[in-house]
């Protein structure tokens, strides 16, 4: 019936692409949890606490997201698409297990203690444990990273009977696109939270909430993208000129180059026609492609004719390159106006309320096109020049595949509508807390107790210094 | 420490590896489905007792199912495909399952009230899915990976079976971690749950050698056949014990109300050997063998040696979870 090569590309697109979303998060929000817990720890002020009780159910459900999504996925390397540990098993193989034995279980185990072991454990084991969760989500990004990596720049290994082998693990796991994948894929994360981060707190603010928590995350949010949105544009260039080094076809279908020319143009727009070869409606800017990709402004760049058979599909990687590269450049506009505006005016304007509200999960969107560009452009090949996409799929009937990808689909597509709205119903509810009502028994209420209001105003955050903390509860 | 690294012990290693964490699956996941297929729908603070106790562990629990696969995908890759692509339906049907069940368990407790009753009946579900669907795997396993008639007659009978099985490892579960009503209510579910559990493995025990003729081969064979006997003895000396156990609970200062649970741990180890030494060498049944289905001894030998590095520190920080979380379910709040 349906094309099962087709059938199970999809499937697994649409698998790995729900999965990707929570991971996103996790792997950035573990740290900027750890990073509420330290401020806590050093300055007992309850509004890192509050900070931290709130971004922790965030977590919680975005985890439980990405365990259960994740799940799937080490069924379907070996259903759908069996070649694929035929063939390179034998590396694959030890970097997933790698994964699972030195990530997941650190990370599972430990987000018990986390989530729900903080009166029960003292407060530093509580610290240690948010600081191995976070460690352990970005373990997990190493070692699928480096897997990713070397399907896109393979190395360290000889094929034996079209089966591949190791032979340097050093050389496998540090490939050529290794150390600039996982840096762009990390800032990616880190970017996807600051938005998240940001479009939650705006939200509570412009719905009334007051308090002290979300105009701190808000300000810690910005910050951290005003710095590392123009550091993302830096190292996506690098890992850009990594990508011409070793799959120059990538870059031609990013560049929407159909012909080897001296002196190309950027091609800001235009629509790709795989027909003709030739870029309809193009605006371009002349000699640019050339050079940023050679530093010469008459340099030579390969086209889409150098590769035939051997270049992936054109419109589908141009696109989400221009997506990802124009929402790059939107968060470096938004961040640094907002910046200007939390620096100079204390607060923000409604405008700008509304627009990063607008923005909660632009990172999302500027990730999955990203992962696009380089997954699409990877084909047809699944792993570079060694084996294509179309050797690797399954031999289950289309039938079967079909029904499980409307299963899967039609479940994710609810779960993301509830997710997304839970997280604004969480933020609701979030106005509706007292500030600092949930002051912990035991620990933070008889530590405000005993040191009074002026001394905590004295030691905290200077930011904090005018919260009365006589509204905490047992004060 | 030269064979368990060697080009024929490696095999050996990985499938004994793979065994343990199917097993340490089965009771560990086993109690958290089983709480969930129990979850009193009348009483909604029974549910949220219930819930919290399984609470800080369901995550690391499903992450060796997680293991189980992945060790089989990576050691033996052959074999994981011809399994999973002869049971991709109901495996992903179970997966679906677990999906449900994963999310209801932080979407009840952060959605509006009304909404949190639709969860716990997700949560309910979801868990049986899982659940019957892992049975009725394990049965078309053993029937050899065949679709007729009868395999799936059996199959879907041995889901039945793993729903009591699980059922009766959540319930002992709860009696170790709940008090006074609910504890009363969770003793009775494990008695029920122990008859048809007990029930369900008698019948898959005499069912199963009598289709593979190599099962009856091997559980016949003396004198090798004196030392499995041992296996179905201490299992079902097991029940009988556990249900004069169970018909004295109660007792006083909560004497005994942990014993169960261990009971129960060693029937699924007894079932689980009984399973292995049925299919041993075989991990496709009749088919292929663990020597067959192998990857290279390199690469196992890097997993090996990671393993060995890291399964005691899982071990270790398990314990200390384990240890911070011991005692009664309180009220779980999110700090």
């Amino acid at each position: 019936m349906f094309d099962i090569l087709i059938l199970s590309r999809i499937q697994f697109a649409a698998n790995i692409s729900f999965h990707i979303l929570f991971p996103t998060i996790t792997i950035a929000l573990g740290w900027l949890l750890f990073y509420f817990k330290v401020r806590y720890d050093l300055s007992k002020h309850p509004v890192w606490m509050r900070a931290y009780r709130f971004w922790v159910k965030v977590f919680a459900l975005t985890f439980a997201l990405g365990v259960v999504s994740g799940i799937t996925m080490s069924f379907q390397f070996g259903t759908n698409w069996p070649g694929f540990m035929e063939t390179i098993g034998n590396i694959a193989g030890p970097l997933l297990a790698y994964e699972i034995l030195t990530a997941f279980f650190l990370e599972a185990t430990m987000l018990g203690i986390m989530l729900f072991g903080f009166r029960r454990v003292p407060s530093w084991v509580h610290t240690g444990a948010t600081f191995l969760v976070a460690f352990g989500t970005t373990m997990s990004a190493f070692w699928i990273i480096v897997l990713n990596s070397w399907m896109q720049t393979p190395a360290g290994f000889e094929l034996i009977d079209g089966v591949v082998h190791a032979t340097d693990w050093f050389a496998i796991i540090f490939n050529p696109s290794f150390p600039y994948r996982f840096t762009h894929m990390l800032m990616a994360s880190s970017l996807t939270v600051c938005f998240l981060v940001a479009g939650l707190s705006a939200y509570r603010i412009y719905r009334g909430d007051n308090k002290k928590a979300p105009r701190i995350t808000l300000r810690t949010a910005i910050f951290s993208a005003a710095l590392l949105a123009p550091m993302q544009v830096f190292v996506g260039d690098l890992h850009g000129l990594n990508t011409l080094e070793h799959q120059p076809q990538k870059v031609a279908a990013m560049e929407g180059l159909w012909e080897t020319e001296k002196g190309a143009p950027l091609v800001l727009f235009g629509i790709p026609d795989k027909e003709t070869k030739t870029n309809k409606f193009a605006i371009e800017i002349p000699k640019m492609t050339s050079f940023i990709l050679t530093h010469d402004l008459d340099g030579e760049v390969k086209g889409i004719n150098e590769f035939e058979g051997k270049h992936p599909p054109v419109a589908p990687v141009f696109y989400s390159f221009r997506v990802m590269v124009g929402i790059g450049f939107s968060m470096i506009l938004v961040a640094w106006w907002c910046s200007y505006s939390l620096i100079r005016k204390k607060a923000l304007a409604k405008t700008q309320l509304c627009i990063l509200i607008g923005m909660t999960f632009i990172g999302w969107v500027a990730t999955l096109a990203g992962w696009y560009v380089t997954e699409i452009g990877r084909q047809p090949y699944l792993v570079s020049g060694v084996l294509k996409t179309a050797d690797a799929v399954t031999t289950i009937a289309s039938d079967n595949v079909l029904f499980t990808f409307i299963l899967y689909v039609t479940l994710y597509i609810v779960l993301l509508t509830v997710y997304v709205k839970t997280l604004f119903l969480l933020a609701r509810k979030a106005i509706e807390v007292e500030e600092y009502d949930l002051a912990p028994p035991g620990i933070a209420a008889t530590q405000s107790e005993k040191t009074g209001e002026h001394k905590v105003a004295a030691t905290g955050d200077p930011t904090t210094r005018s919260v009365p903390l006589t509204q905490a509860k047992g004060v | 420490m030269d064979f368990m690294f060697s080009a024929q012990g490696l095999p050996i290693v990985f499938g004994v590896l793979i065994s343990i964490s199917i097993l340490l699956y089965a009771i560990l996941d086993g109690y958290d489905l089983g709480v969930g297929i129990l979850l009193p729908m009348d009483n909604a603070e029974q549910r949220d007792v219930a819930i919290s106790s399984i609470g800080p562990f369901w995550d690391a629990n499903e992450t060796w199912l997680v293991l189980a696969v992945g060790l089989l995908l990576v050691a033996f890759p052959a074999a994981h495909s011809a399994i999973l692509k002869a049971l991709y339906l109901p495996a992903t049907l179970m997966l679906i399952g677990l999906i449900l069940r994963g999310v209801a368990f932080d979407f009840r407790a952060k959605v509006k009230q009304t909404r949190k009753i639709v969860w716990d009946y997700t949560f309910k579900v979801g868990s049986y899915i899982t659940a019957f669907m892992q049975g009725f795997m394990l049965g078309l396993y053993v029937m050899g990976l065949e679709y007729n008639v009868y395999s799936i007659l059996f199959a879907t009978f041995s889901g039945f079976c793993v729903v009591a099985a699980y059922s009766l490892i959540g319930s002992t579960w709860l009696i170790m971690k709940t008090t006074e009503e609910f504890q009363k209510r969770a003793i009775g579910w494990a008695k029920k749950a122990g008859v048809l559990s007990a029930l369900g493995i008698l019948t898959v025990s005499l069912i199963n050698p009598l289709v593979n003729q190599s099962v009856l081969k091997i559980w016949t064979q003396l004198p090798w056949a004196y030392l499995y006997a041992a296996i179905p003895l201490l299992c079902f000396l097991m029940f009988i014990l556990g249900y004069l156990v169970l018909s004295r609970l109660p007792l006083a200062d909560d004497h005994g109300a942990s014993l169960p649970f261990y009971m129960v741990v060693i029937v699924f180890i007894c079932c689980f050997l009984g399973l292995s030494f049925s299919f041993y060498p075989y991990v496709v049944p009749g088919e292929l063998t663990l020597f067959e289905a192998a990857s290279a001894p390199e690469s196992l030998r890097i997993i090996l040696v990671g393993s060995l590095f890291v399964l005691p520190f899982i071990g270790g920080y398990t314990v200390i979870s384990y240890y911070t979380f011991r005692g009664k379910a309180e009220k779980l709040r999110y700090y």
